[in-house]
């Protein structure tokens, strides 16, 4: 299902990152960083909301607005019952949507937002989305300081916190339209490979945005992936073009953007809610604001699993969201 | 009927058509996961593993000389100074890229075991005495200690029966 908007704009962005984000190759980019996993805070949970909080603080002062000009607050995380979100928002006084589609969290909730927006309903809406490495490595797989080898397909949970503050107010950078993806069981059990399984969901949403929008992929400067990881860009790439002839050049995937995949001890690259949302709000948006690139699209994919169904032996589904940003050219 | 069993063969087709269609996906996602260096890993597992034996012999030796006891008793001084070890290593941070390194040569020993024990209790530690470091602290050791003792008693059972006891 692919939706277009004629006046939902950006107004602003803002990231927070952890440690070996501000170590990787995109670190001038973040509005803040931190250089340990605790954040001043007392455990990982506390640190995660701390994160979205600081992230929300910052959107907030560069708009140079107050919390109560914001109409609306949508967010999500990976955390179980997306706690780090539940609790941020007791603190904020806005009505609020918790979301969870995993990694992609980040654009169902600017899709929600554009819909609002466009349908005039509301003025300003705040949209946040956060990971914490140590806090998912708890939940998802084993403590942190336990040393069991990892595999190399395995990816690093990115430790940040993004936000966006939409509005109908124009701006420089325009959410132009938006594909609600389409939840695809992959058949593939294993957790270790999560570009394995998200790369179909991604493959379907590309084509089918694609598709509704009767446009070719050369139409657009950049098609961003969520966090596919290393491998997980190589099966999208084949995917695309043996089961829908589609051969895209302009593809990247956020997962290796985010780290130094080499130097970093990451193996296949980043995932996360924050992931995507990190790349894009900070560097795609900079290179956007330079003109450099004037078409994009974000592909957040998340993999829809817990831990319980995938000790159960169950395949695991994924989903993927789409939201094609544009420079507006009439400011600039 | 012969409807019904024309519409029984056409849902048949179509799931297998799925099926097909997935294990097609399947075959292209492994073909472009990367294999694990089993002889790589097993090699470097062998030479730290290797290692580790010559530094217990090495204390095994060095506690029955400095305190006169027998190579059995000073074996579990041995035990409880590479279990102290694995476990402050754990608790400075930095045993789990190590273990990471030398795959399996320090997982397997009773390193890992410490390893296993301590990273369980460090990460529950902030939910309390009781439901946080007692139930979790054998999140990962519980299985070792179970399967090791069912192991062990099976193959009791087997050296009784061929060997007498």
């Amino acid at each position: 299902m692919t939706f277009k908007y004629n006046n939902v704009y950006v107004d602003n962005t803002s990231t927070v990152s952890g440690v070996m984000e501000s170590n990787g190759p995109l670190s001038k980019f973040y509005d803040k960083s931190y250089n340990d996993y605790y954040m001043g805070m007392k455990t990982w949970e506390l640190a995660e909301m701390k994160l979205m909080q600081d992230s929300i603080d910052i959107v907030l002062e560069k708009a140079n607005i107050l919390k109560k000009d914001i109409d609306l607050f949508i967010a999500g995380d990976l955390s179980n019952q997306i706690v780090t979100s539940n609790y941020v928002t007791s603190s904020l006084n806005i009505p609020y949507l918790g979301i969870y589609s995993a990694c992609a969290t980040s654009m169902e909730s600017i899709i929600i937002a554009s819909n609002f927006l466009e349908a005039r309903k509301v003025k300003k809406v705040l949209v946040s989305t956060s990971s914490h490495n140590n806090a998912s490595e708890k939940q998802f797989r084993y403590p942190v300081e336990y040393g069991g080898p990892k595999r190399k397909t395995a990816t690093f949970t990115v430790t940040g916190a993004a936000s966006m503050l939409l509005s109908n107010n124009i701006n420089k950078i325009k959410v132009e339209s938006a594909t609600i993806g389409t939840s695809v069981d992959s058949g593939i059990k294993d957790v270790y490979n999560m570009g394995g399984v998200m790369a179909i969901a991604a493959a379907k949403t590309i084509y089918e945005h694609l598709k509704d929008l009767k446009r070719e992929p050369e139409y657009y400067d950049l098609i961003l992936t969520g966090d596919l990881g290393m491998y997980g860009k190589d099966i999208l790439k084949e995917y695309l073009k043996i089961e829908y002839n589609l051969n895209i050049r302009n593809i990247d995937d956020s997962a290796c953007m985010i780290f130094n995949i080499n130097d970093q001890q990451v193996y296949a690259g980043g995932s996360g809610p924050a992931c995507l949302p990190l790349v894009a709000y900070s560097y795609i948006f900079e290179l956007m604001k330079n003109k450099k690139y004037k078409r994009v699209l974000l592909v957040a994919t998340g993999a829809l699993m817990n831990t319980t169904l995938v000790n159960q032996k169950e395949t695991i589904p994924s989903i993927a969201h789409a939201v094609s940003l544009e420079v507006n050219d009439d400011i600039s | 009927m012969c409807f019904f069993c024309i519409k029984i063969i056409i849902n048949y087709i179509i799931i297998l058509g799925e099926i097909m269609e997935k294990k097609k996906y399947i075959d292209l996602v492994n073909s472009k996961s990367p294999k694990e260096n089993i002889f790589t890993n097993a090699v470097v597992a062998f030479v730290v593993g290797g290692l580790m034996g010559i530094i217990g012999q090495f204390l095994i030796d060095f506690y029955s000389y400095t305190f006169s006891i027998s190579t059995k008793q000073a074996s579990i001084f041995m035990i409880v100074t590479l279990i102290f070890l694995g476990c402050l290593l754990t608790c400075l941070g930095f045993f789990d890229k190590v273990i990471h390194k030398a795959r399996c040569g320090l997982l397997v020993p009773i390193t890992g075991f410490a390893n296993a024990m301590m990273s369980a209790t460090l990460e529950y530690k902030k939910e309390g005495l009781i439901t946080g470091i007692g139930t979790n602290m054998f999140k990962i050791a519980g299985s070792v200690i179970i399967y090791g003792v069912i192991s062990a008693y099976i193959f009791g059972l087997i050296r009784l029966v061929l060997w007498g006891a």
